[in-house]
């Protein structure tokens, strides 16, 4: 097993004196001063975000404007500081989008227990629920921060989905082949 | 009726002064929120003039009971809980936690999640390493130190929020793999960081490491022997630095830590200095396990496929076919699938010995999760070393045990 000891060598006179690091910090001090600055006027200034951030929780659309959300409530379900709440809804026959069935009456999510863990994404059977961007969240009140239905399609928007599972449902139950 | 008032002798009492209590001793509370006891800790400290005759330390501020809540939750549900214990290295967290969970099941998770494990752990090091490094350098007065380690930690958490989403709550592993591969030219760009970190590390090291005032303030105080170390329990940079070479990476390996060539620096006299000596030698060890990693960084998958009562399936099987949607909710709602049993796990975590004591009776749900914390044991030699210090030693012995009180109190 590689170990090593390390040596401490007693300080010369020199060193002694204070004098050599008082000159070595400052050196690094005026170094950093000309190189590349490291900072970000925040907030004029936005840092980058990277794809696959988990900022706040946001549900979405798909393309066709329909809302992607079935109301299984898994989401609720796993959520670990319990921020989620759902209450299920039926879908109007009379709505283009009736046979999926189901979509949620009210979905709330409390901003204040949130912990931005990512897991109701994780699990959406749907790719509802997804964490975007935003990263700074204030109200004056707490129910401000209490994001209802129609603000997290606010915050959530329009996003692109590659399977439209339900438009391919309907296509087939047109066809007479429900699954 | 007139009351009838008695005043005191004032001769009497000086007098019987002496005994009542002894004008030389103070009794001082240090904390709970005091910028040098790192979070939440607070010392009741006994003082005679400027020298500590009597230390105290008081835990439990930040307590949260992550144990008892362990219990209430699935395994994966856990895993955001873990990024809370050491918030400053939470992805070696998430590791000991899933391999712990892991064992319960016997479980091997294939080589390329081992390594991207492994890879962020060692990052995590040095993180928790270089804000440990700031934090001792502010508490001795030299605040240099701290801007530039904050600079270098800051390109870490680029990197890790590009990786799991998160700069800091990283919540990365899961039960039987991570929460998601490796993005396209990231292990580049932590080569990147490598390259660029190696000298800046030397420059912060060169402003403390042969410096009288630092030197002045931390050789010889808080000498911690080994026969003190072993008995307490220390664990983790605070024990190497004492002279015993314990480091679980290399005596009981996991992960794969045994492919990796890297030496366990140790110190001589177990004070201060030493412990100091010990982090700055440790990072300069992460990178060389860092870039080993990267340069051989094996392929294949990310999770463990064949567990499919343990991982999730991949996500657009789940939306395309019905079997794995109904897995899907199976996992989500019952947990990942353990047998009964019991396992304890230990880590080399940046702080120590991270140690996960799990007892399941089947199913999801553990039914008792026990959190053995490397800064709680750590602090434990606290009353010991601080007795004979000068106050403001034991700021400076504060900040070379680099403990975390989310991880003591949990
Ligand atoms: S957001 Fe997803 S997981 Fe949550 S209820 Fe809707 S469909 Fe289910
Ligand atoms: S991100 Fe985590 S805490 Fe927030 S709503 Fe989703 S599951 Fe709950």
């Amino acid at each position: 097993m590689a170990v090593l000891t390390l040596e401490r060598k007693p300080l010369t006179f020199a060193e002694r004196t204070y004098l050599p690091q008082i000159f070595g910090g400052l050196k690094t001090t005026f170094a950093h001063l000309v190189r590349k600055k490291q900072t970000l006027e925040y907030p004029e200034h936005r840092p980058a975000i990277p794809p696959g951030y988990r900022g706040v929780p946001t549900l979405v659309m798909d393309p066709n404007g329909r809302e992607k959300c079935v109301s299984c409530q898994l989401c609720e379900f796993v959520c670990p500081p319990k921020a989620i709440r759902i209450t299920p809804g039926e879908i109007s026959p009379d709505a283009p989008n009736s046979h999926v069935e189901k979509a949620p009456q009210a979905f709330e999510i409390d901003m204040l227990r949130c912990i931005y863990c990512g897991l109701c994404q994780e699990v959406c059977p749907e790719e509802a629920i997804f964490l975007q961007n935003q990263f700074s969240m204030s109200g004056y009140t707490r129910a401000e921060m209490v994001h209802d239905k129609a603000r997290l399609y606010e915050l959530g928007g329009t996003l692109p989905d590659k399977h439209l599972k339900w438009d391919h449902k309907k296509a087939a139950a047109a066809h007479g082949n429900a699954h | 009726m007139a009351t009838e008032l008695k005043f005191p002798d004032s001769a009497a009492k000086a007098a019987g002064a002496e005994q009542e209590f002894s004008p030389e001793q103070m009794s001082l509370s240090m904390g709970p929120s005091h910028p040098s006891t790192h979070g939440v800790l607070r010392l009741q400290l006994e003082l005679d003039g400027e020298i500590v005759i009597k230390c105290d330390p008081v835990v439990g501020y930040l307590h949260r009971g992550d144990e008892k809540i362990a219990e209430n939750m699935t395994y994966n549900q856990f895993v955001p809980y873990t990024d809370r214990l050491d918030y400053l290295a939470p992805l070696a967290n998430n590791m000991a936690y899933a391999i712990a969970v892991e064992r319960l099941v016997k479980l091997e998770v294939p080589a390329r999640c081992q390594a991207i494990r492994v890879l962020t752990a060692e990052m995590a090091r040095i993180s928790s390493h270089l804000m440990g490094l700031g934090a001792f350098g502010l508490d001795v007065g030299a605040w240099t130190v701290l801007v530039h380690s904050l600079n270098q930690r800051e390109h870490l958490y680029k990197l890790f929020e590009e990786l799991t989403g998160a700069r800091f709550t990283t919540s990365y592993t899961r039960i039987g793999g991570v929460s998601r591969d490796v993005p396209a030219g990231w292990l580049d760009r932590v080569g990147a960081f490598c390259d660029q970190f190696l000298p800046a590390l030397e420059e912060i090291l060169a402003l403390l490491t042969r410096n009288k005032i630092f030197l002045d303030r931390t050789v010889g105080v808080g000498v911690i022997t080994k026969a003190d170390a072993i008995a307490y329990g220390i664990t983790g940079p605070n024990l190497r630095g004492s002279g015993i070479a314990l480091d679980l990476r290399k005596d009981k390996p996991y992960s794969g830590y045994e492919q990796y060539e890297f030496d366990v620096p140790v110190g001589t006299k177990g004070d201060s200095y030493d412990r100091y000596l010990v982090r700055g030698e440790e990072m300069r060890q992460s990178v060389r396990i860092v870039r080993q990693i990267i340069k051989n960084f094996p392929g294949g998958d990310w999770f463990a496929r064949d567990a499919r009562k343990i991982f999730a399936p991949p996500k657009d099987k789940i939306l395309s076919s019905m079997e794995e949607l109904i897995q899907n909710f199976m996992l989500v709602t019952e947990g990942p699938q353990m047998p009964a049993g019991e396992v304890y796990f230990e880590a080399e975590n940046p702080k120590g010995i991270l140690g996960f004591y799990v007892v399941s009776k089947g199913g999801g749900v553990p039914w008792r999760l026990k959190i053995r914390s490397p800064s709680f044991c750590n602090l434990s030699i606290l009353p010991k070393i601080c007795v004979g210090c000068l106050i403001s030693d034991v700021v400076t012995l504060l900040g070379s045990l680099d403990f975390v009180m989310g991880e003591c109190d949990r």
